[in-house]
Formats: C-alpha cells, sequence, structure tokens
C-alpha cells in the first residue's frame, strides 16, 4: 500500500511552520481559510472552492494590496494544501467509520 | 503563468536544468516542473515524495488505474490543465484511450471494473461536495474495493486536489499535445521524482 500519512505531515508543518517569507499567522489563515479580510480572503476562498475560477484580476488586486510575489506564492501553496488536507481527513475519517467492527 | 517569479525566478542550477529539458525534449518546460523547482524546499521537494508514492508507490491499483483517478479529479475540479496532462498519462499507461475517454465522459456505462467505478464516484462526490459519508465508503467496499485501495485512491486524490488548485491559481499555460505527451512519456520512464 503506498503511504503518503509521514510525507503529509512533513509537507504541512513545512508550509506552515517552516521559513518563509509570509508570516506563519498568515499561512496559518490561508490554509485554513479563515480570518483572512478581502482581497486575500477573496482569492484564497476562490483557490479552495474553486480554483478553476481564479482570474488575473483576483491575483493583481492582491498584489496591488501590497502582497509580494512570494507572500502570494506560499499564501495559494497554503490555501491548496489546507483545502485538500480537509478533504483527505474527511474521507478517512469516513472510511475508518465505515470499516469499524460493531 | 501569474506570478513572474514562477517563469523565471529559478536560480542558475534550475535554469541550466530547463534548457536541458527544452534541449532534450524539443518541447517548452512544462509550467508544473517550473513550480515544483520554484523555491523547491518549499513545496516542490515535500509535494513530490507524496505524489511519487501515491502515483508510483506500492499499491494493487495500477499506474493508469492511478493515472485515471489523477484525470478524474482535475476534470471534476474543471481543471483542464491537469486533465489534459493525465489523461495522456493514463492512455499511454493503459495503451488504451478509448478506456479512458469513457471513463471521463460517462462513468456508470465505461468499460471498467465495479471497483474502479465505484472508487471513482466517490473520488468525484469528495472533489464536488468537499466530503463524503461511512455509506459512500460502504458503497465502495461493497463494490469490491479493499481498505487499501480505498486509501491509495485518497492518495491520489488528496495530490491532484492540491496540484489542479495551483495549477488554476497559478493561470498554468496548456501545452501543446505534443508537449503534453512528452511530459506523460517522461511520468511513465522515471515518475514524480
Amino acid at each position: 500500500m503506498s503511504d503518503i500519512r509521514q510525507a503529509h505531515e512533513a509537507l504541512v508543518e513545512r508550509v506552515l511552520d517552516g521559513q518563509g517569507v509570509a508570516s506563519r499567522d498568515q499561512r496559518r489563515s490561508a490554509f485554513h481559510a479563515s480570518d483572512l479580510a478581502a482581497p486575500l480572503g477573496t482569492l484564497v476562498d476562490k483557490v479552495a472552492k474553486h480554483a478553476s475560477r481564479v482570474t488575473d484580476e483576483d491575483v493583481a488586486t492582491v498584489r496591488a494590496a501590497g502582497f509580494n510575489e512570494d507572500e502570494l506564492f506560499e499564501l495559494v501553496v497554503c490555501a491548496a494544501i489546507g483545502q485538500a488536507t480537509r478533504q483527505y481527513e474527511a474521507a478517512m475519517a469516513a472510511l475508518v467509520t465505515a470499516t469499524a467492527k460493531g | 503563468m501569474r506570478l513572474s517569479v514562477l517563469e523565471n525566478g529559478h536560480g542558475f542550477g534550475t535554469k541550466v536544468l530547463f534548457t536541458l529539458i527544452r534541449a532534450f525534449s524539443r518541447q517548452p518546460v512544462l509550467d508544473v516542473i517550473k513550480l515544483v523547482k520554484y523555491r523547491a524546499d518549499f513545496y516542490g521537494g515535500p509535494m513530490q515524495r507524496i505524489t511519487q508514492e501515491a502515483m508510483r508507490g506500492p499499491s494493487p491499483w495500477s499506474v493508469g488505474d492511478r493515472e485515471l483517478m489523477a484525470a478524474f479529479v482535475a476534470k471534476t475540479n474543471e481543471c483542464e490543465w491537469c486533465t489534459r496532462a493525465h489523461v495522456a498519462v493514463a492512455e499511454r499507461a493503459y495503451r488504451d484511450g478509448t478506456r479512458v475517454s469513457q471513463a471521463l465522459s460517462d462513468l456508470d456505462g465505461a468499460p471498467i471494473e465495479e471497483p474502479l467505478r465505484a472508487t471513482l464516484r466517490m473520488l468525484r462526490k469528495l472533489t464536488r461536495e468537499h466530503t463524503v459519508s461511512a455509506d459512500d465508503m460502504r458503497a465502495v467496499l461493497a463494490a469490491g474495493a479493499s481498505r487499501e485501495q480505498v486509501e491509495d485512491a485518497l492518495a491520489v486524490c488528496f495530490a491532484f486536489n492540491t496540484i489542479g488548485r495551483l495549477a488554476d491559481a497559478f493561470g498554468f499555460a496548456l501545452a501543446s499535445p505534443k508537449g503534453f505527451e512528452a511530459g506523460a512519456k517522461y511520468l511513465l520512464a522515471r515518475g514524480y521524482r
């Protein structure tokens, strides 16, 4: 069986707690898609829920609000990993329930 | 791409690597490679370990099955870049383009095995609705998929729910059919390292 659990933990720890240009608080908020004001919050929400609808303007608006490209790179990565993680963990929990004895 | 650092912010060694890739493949460097090679210690390195394990690690699913799952998750997310890229890999892995196109266009009627069909159905719900229930999982298990197969499919789903979001958010430029074919050949020969 392929096992991504350790590698997944390492990825999440790296993007949230490792060295970065964006603050750790901002990375955590992007990961959880919470507590971020517009326009960054709008972009993060789109990445999490409807990434195919992200536009050039969404990104340009966040740049104009003062975020540099490296901050944006990190925060978008955190938003994508955060949403995929929530889905993965919800599904694994459902699988555990489905296979529980008794 | 929407961030210029992802186009040309790489270090000297990576730029040399890109020159070699262009020379060897006779195709432009795919945007996904530019992403994973940019500040690779932050995202590309840790993510490649997950993707390699999910897509090429030991599993009851074949490489073709897992590439089909990747394409299916991408299509559900309306991520055209990832859909085209992984349809190309799945078709090459299966040596059967019809199987892939039918699974993507008509899951219920496609000529695929029931455990795979039920698994793809669950992945579609998870990707669309962001969650699934224990009953959804019971349906997959009842169709003949093992717990191990479900866990492996969820690993693929995690990888492509991440990568697809980044492809769309960063605005990956679509490659030509030859560019995606070159990428598919590479991924089958070398994996995601």
